[in-house]
């Protein structure tokens, strides 16, 4: 049973950097390019863990701690969430405010890492991060919200295995509702192209990028694993509303939801392909917007 | 929440904040005509898919001419104009949507003190026939643009039209006739003004229209 519970945060430590590997393929195959290695991000998290890292004289303990706690941030996180037919390593009632707010505690401390450089470019992504993230979490909270309000329960575990197929039925609205602005947040989040586009390196279009400009080494290792565990994990909480197969056959389930995994990645991809990074005086009223579909899925239930 | 009444009316409260957030005014058009059509099914839907024919009657006249004339009415006074998007509202569009959430609430509320002769085919038409009115109203207030209020206007009739026919278990066909003609006369006629004022002015700025007086 402790293997079983085990099993989701290992699979997360190990299966998370292949989701930004499917994501920079889809990239690549609609530009037309051969593209990286799927497997090239654990290549880099391998490089950067073998490096040193240079650290500047104004930094204090605070820049060195950031990226660690960030890193055990997302992995206390993806204790709390289920998977598929795996059940979450700690459950309890109200989880889902805990799972929510260990994003928020692991942003503090990237934010408060990057004012720590003292560098005016830090502290401009750290301002963009924040004001973006005080509108993308009312969105997450309110949409767990709902989901919370649509099955009864307030503990992600209970939550995710009473979405079922009949619950689509009788409330399919409210779930699309739902998805439709997690899916935003996951976009807005894990900076993807509506948002932030990841490959930048410009002054005026990036936001996370600009924050961990003066990490090296292994703390940008870690820096790195934690945003695609992040993104492992937020995903796993649309496919947790979109993807109700519990046929109590742990192999069915946990396999059914690796694959619909592997189609967010691939979507996240065709979107990131087929849209253009929004203007960042509009990316205000996307969030907004994604605030919005949540309140409406509350109210409606 | 099953039903396909409570799908549409989802889908008028999802189109109307589209229409607080959207400043291009192509897309705006296309919207309020959406919206029209869809909800010319309202009255079929409600009747369990009966097809009288006055129903369908009714439907197809709503459907052409909200889905049809309308549009191309407006799209074509659009292709005169000057500009292709309001600029600058009097109300941004960030806060147009977070003013339609808290107007939804408001709907929501005010909706379960109201009590109602006899049961609602579904408890979310009356709040978003009401949210469908107040947003109208709000578009036109908030917008400088004539097209669009033109367009305001169009959402408080559909607003309008939602209410009636969630209320109203046999349709007035005659008064809702009236309604329909009385609004195909107003967008006619503000089509034609807002041509004019936009070769008198080169510009469609009912905001600037206010001092001319002086």
């Amino acid at each position: 049973m402790i293997i079983l519970k085990l099993a989701n945060p290992v699979l997360a430590i190990v299966i998370a950097p292949f989701l930004l590997g499917v994501i920079n393929r889809t990239k690549a195959v609609f530009a037309g390019r051969r593209g990286q290695p799927l497997f090239q991000t654990y290549y880099d998290i391998f490089k950067l863990f073998r490096k040193g890292a240079v650290y500047s004289r104004t930094t204090s303990w605070i820049f060195r701690t950031g990226p660690l706690l960030g890193f055990a941030v997302t992995l206390t996180a993806s204790l709390l969430m289920p998977f598929g037919g795996l059940p979450a390593a700690i459950s309890f009632n109200g989880d889902l405010i805990l799972f929510i707010y260990l994003f928020g505690l692991m942003r503090f401390f990237t934010v408060i890492s990057a004012m720590d450089t003292g560098s005016s470019f830090e502290g401009m992504g750290a301002s963009r991060e924040v004001t973006f993230s005080a509108l993308s979490e009312p969105a997450l909270l309110i949409g767990l919200a709902a989901i919370a309000k649509c099955t009864g329960f307030i503990s992600l575990n209970q939550m995710f295995s009473t979405v079922v197929p009949g619950l689509w039925i009788s409330s399919g609205a409210v779930l699309i509702l739902t998805a439709f602005a997690l899916l935003i947040v996951f976009l807005a989040e894990n900076c993807r192209i509506p948002v932030d586009d990841p490959n930048t390196h410009l002054e005026l279009t990036m936001i996370h990028e600009v924050m961990v400009l003066d990490h090296s080494g292994p703390d940008f290792g870690f820096i790195l694993y934690s945003a695609v565990l992040k993104m492992w994990l937020l995903g796993q909480v649309i496919i947790g509303i979109t993807v109700p197969i519990h046929t109590h056959n742990i192999w069915i389930d946990t396999s059914s939801a690796m694959a619909a995994m592997l189609i967010l990645a691939v979507l996240v991809g065709i979107i990131e392909s087929s849209m253009a990074r929004l203007r960042l005086l509009h990316v205000p009223q996307l969030l907004i917007g994604a605030t919005t579909l949540s309140v409406l899925a509350l109210v409606l239930r | 929440m099953n039903n396909t009444a409570d799908l549409i009316m989802i889908f008028l409260v999802l189109t109307n904040l589209m229409l607080l957030g959207l400043s291009r005014m192509g897309a705006c058009i296309r919207i309020v005509a959406l919206q029209g059509v869809v909800l010319s099914f309202l009255p079929l839907i409600l009747n369990q898919w009966n097809f009288e024919m006055h129903l369908v009657l009714f439907s197809i006249v709503i459907i052409s001419l909200k889905g049809g004339v309308f549009p191309w009415m407006l799209n074509r006074t659009l292709r005169e104009l000057s500009i292709q998007r309001e600029i600058e509202p009097f109300i941004g569009y960030g806060i147009s949507i977070i003013a339609g959430t808290i107007a939804f609430l408001t709907c929501m509320w005010l909706s379960h003190r109201l009590p109602f002769p006899q049961p609602l085919m579904s408890p979310l038409i009356v709040p978003v026939a009401f949210f469908t009115i107040m947003s109208g109203l709000f578009l036109i207030i908030s917008r400088k643009k004539a097209l669009t209020q033109v367009l305001g206007y169009l959402v408080l009739e559909n607003g309008i039209y939602a209410f009636g026919v969630a209320l109203v278990k046999q349709q007035p066909m005659l008064v809702e006739i009236g309604v329909l003609l009385d609004i195909f006369v107003a967008v006619f006629v503000m089509g034609i003004a807002i041509f004019h004022i936009n070769r008198e002015f080169d510009h469609i700025d009912t905001d600037q229209l206010s001092r001319l007086r002086s």
